[in-house]
């Protein structure tokens, strides 16, 4: 149980660090979606079930759907793939 | 450097963060008032599920001040961004979303609904489910079938489910309790439909209005944009 | 070391929370700004559900013909479960204005749109970008001492 939350943990902020620093934006998006099933992954462990259907319908599923979305209206999605966006950290 | 400092702020903060959290306790909560809720729930609201117990019967008010917050901001967003018509998009959807949303789409449904109307008895309830909906509702505008929800249809169901809420509550108030008390409880049937009352009623209404507000959102949201204003 | 377990999800919800912070506070771009906010809400949601976790315990579902067991906390549950709708409602309507800025400026570059949004705003208020209303009206350099009016100017002091 140990080491199995051990790597869910180390995903999880693997990915959170690789939202800040990837440029390609949808990549991004991406691994925020990442971040979400891994958050939901230790909500089951943690017997939440409610909490991890919602994390994962709700973080995974329609906050991705949004971002995309606001990404396609903002032109930075086009038929090609995603243009790079600016790097994000200082 | 400037990344060097970035990753030493980031490493002091998280130890701030991290030694706070440390007096917490991991493993024995206090549970001052989880306990009394896991004690009473069965006989106050009837539901098997003590999460949607406190969500509709103990912090029921809560939940009113939640899905405020959700209109107000899918409102607000709608204001923003315009209800024009979507242009008609140049690529067409490919043909395995198009059959894929037709089989899906009664499917989501079902699920849907399934997942609102058993929130009390198996983990689930209103938002999951009206998130189900709602991306039953945005799927046919992906595969470019149809014109889309009609925001009118939307925002009249919304009121209503809201509406409906506030009623339930209010009729728990002409009964002599408090506002938002569960009626017709029965405990005795436990693991029924039947068994918590109003609950899954107040589960349907907040279930279709936060389908209908983020179907609205999404489909606002779906017009594809330019590079220019 | 199971007794580690707390500990690393401990710090699990804290680095989540620190790099989504971080990530506000120091991004040049409105869109990774955003996705830094979705990074700290689910950060802060893991604390919340950390908090009401007991040893041993079950999920807070009575299941038909099992009896009762120790439960873990359903309250911080419950906030949890609002708190992420909500953090999606959040996250809609900065997404819209994020948009709204684009269609305005043209550009997500945070310098950009902050030095642009400033000289709009000067401009509304009629004065230059880098002035205010109340600065002294006159050439500059400023007159100094000697070319102000002299004592001749006073009303004479009756001996």
């Amino acid at each position: 149980m140990f080491w199995l939350l051990l790597g869910i943990v180390v995903l999880m902020l693997t990915s959170a660090v690789l939202v800040l620093v990837l440029d390609n934006l949808l990549a991004a998006l991406a691994a925020s979606s990442v971040v979400s099933l891994a958050l939901a992954l230790v909500f089951v462990i943690l017997r939440a079930p409610d909490v991890a259907m919602t994390e994962a319908a709700v973080g995974a599923g329609l906050s991705a759907l949004i971002l995309v979305l606001a990404l396609r209206r903002l032109g930075l999605v086009g038929a090609g793939g995603a243009r790079d966006g600016e790097n994000g950290d200082a | 450097m400037p990344r060097f400092a970035t990753v030493l702020f980031l490493a002091g903060f998280a130890f701030l963060l991290f030694t706070l959290t440390l007096t917490l306790g991991f493993g024995e909560p206090p549970m001052r008032a989880g306990q009394g809720v896991l004690d009473q729930a069965v006989a106050g609201t009837g539901a098997a599920n003590a999460v949607s117990a406190v969500l509709l019967g103990f912090r029921g008010l809560d939940t009113l001040g939640e899905l405020s917050i959700l209109f107000a901001a899918a409102t607000a967003g709608g204001l923003v961004l315009g209800h024009r018509r979507p242009a008609p998009d140049a690529a067409a959807a490919g043909a395995i979303l198009q059959a894929g949303t037709r089989l899906l789409f009664p499917l989501m449904l079902v699920v849907g609904f399934y997942i609102i109307l058993h929130g009390h008895l198996t983990p689930g309830g209103g938002f999951q489910g009206g998130v189900i909906l709602a991306a039953a509702f945005f799927l046919p505008v992906l595969a470019g079938i149809g014109a889309g929800p009609d925001h009118a249809l939307l925002r009249v169901v919304e009121g209503l489910a809201g509406t409906a809420f506030i009623l339930i509550g209010l009729a728990a108030l002409w009964g002599g309790s408090v506002f938002l008390e569960p009626l017709l409880v029965r405990p005795a049937d436990l693991h029924a439909l039947f068994s918590a009352g109003t609950l899954p009623l107040l589960y349907l209404a907040v279930g279709l209005k936060v389908g209908a507000e983020l179907a609205g959102l999404l489909a606002s949201m779906a017009r594809p944009g330019g590079g220019e204003a | 070391m199971d007794a580690y377990i707390g500990v690393v999800l401990f710090l699990g919800a804290a680095g989540l929370i620190a790099i989504g912070v971080v990530g506000m506070l120091l991004s040049n771009h409105l869109f990774r700004m955003v996705l830094a906010l979705v990074i700290a809400e689910a950060g802060a949601n893991l604390m919340l559900v950390l908090a009401g976790y007991r040893w041993d315990a079950v999920a807070p579902i009575l299941q038909p013909g099992v009896a009762a067991q120790p439960m873990v906390d359903p309250i911080p549950q419950a906030l949890v479960l609002t708190a992420i709708v909500i953090g999606v409602g959040v996250q809609a309507l900065a997404l819209t204005m994020v948009i709204r800025i684009r269609e305005t400026y043209g550009t997500l570059d945070m310098a950009e749109v902050r030095a642009r949004m400033e000289a709009d705003l000067a401009a509304a208020a009629g004065v230059a970008a880098t002035g205010s209303r109340e600065r002294p009206a006159g050439g500059r350099p400023l007159p100094g001492p000697d070319s102000l009016p002299g004592p001749a100017v006073l009303p004479e002091t009756p001996r």
